[in-house]
């Protein structure tokens, strides 16, 4: 199964519809809730993190019976140093981003912490893709 | 200790904005803060989410932490499309005057525990 949707960088108010939607199909597929959680809240975490910096992406989620690969590209500033970005606390996050209860450098440490396998390809000026791989059953 | 949310909201005067939800469902732990990564940190059981921070994001990170009661404190306005989000969610949605502090307090008093 392919899941695709798009994301508008800086539509706070609809950070977080993918992330929903891939919960009741992984529902839907009596996926552990544990597992779940964890799929959801890295793509949760990957989705703010567009919103706050890019200016548009998409997301494609496909579904097979034992894993879920999980691709978010981004049209952005990408991520100079990602070694740098993985570290707890450090953020390049504004003022508005902070005011929606995130950029306080965790996002990247959360999604890693979430996922069975993260690889992320960046070029500055450009974007990012984020891919988070997680099986599915136990 | 666990409470009812429907008690809790009696300790807290705080408003019930989802009525039409049970509000016989048990909590036994609870946890504040307004920064919503550290709340998507965290493994949640009958957990209450104490924020002061009200907007959309407040819901999906309970969608998503499986946490099924919120309370907004410090008398913050609650969206229609909060509520909304909470209701298609299942997720209890109280809005008290208190501070977080004070909720907290309440709340500890009460035998609430916190995660950890």
């Amino acid at each position: 199964m392919l899941l695709q949707y798009q994301i508008e960088g800086g539509d706070f108010v609809n950070a977080g519809k993918a992330s929903s939607a891939v919960k009741r199909v992984l529902k839907q597929l009596d996926v552990p809730a544990r597992r779940i959680k964890r799929v959801v809240i890295a793509l949760y975490e990957t989705e703010v993190n567009v919103v706050a910096h890019a200016s548009k992406g998409e997301i494609e989620a496909e579904i097979d019976t034992d894993k879920i690969i999980i691709s978010v590209k981004d049209s952005g500033p990408g991520i100079p140093d990602i070694e740098k970005a993985m570290e707890e606390g450090f953020t390049t996050a504004s003022k508005e981003v902070r005011e929606m209860g995130f950029g306080a450098g965790m996002g990247l440490p959360n999604i890693q912490r979430n996922s069975d396998h993260l690889h992320i390809e960046s070029v500055p000026g450009e974007g990012t893709l984020v891919r988070i791989t997680n099986d599915l059953r136990d | 200790m666990a409470l009812q949310i429907g008690n809790i909201a009696e300790l807290l005067k705080a408003k019930v904005l989802t009525p039409e939800l049970d509000l016989s469902n048990e909590v036994k732990h609870a946890f504040a803060s307004d920064l919503m990564s550290d709340v998507l940190t965290g493994d949640y059981e009958k957990t209450i989410l104490v924020t002061g921070l009200s907007n959309l994001q407040s819901i999906r990170t309970a969608e998503m932490s499986d946490i099924r009661e919120v309370i907004i404190g410090r008398n913050k306005s609650v969206s229609k499309e909060m509520i909304e989000l909470a209701q298609e969610n299942d997720i209890v949605l109280l809005q008290s005057s208190y501070s977080l502090y004070r909720i907290s307090g309440i709340l500890y008093e009460a035998g609430i525990k916190p995660v950890y």
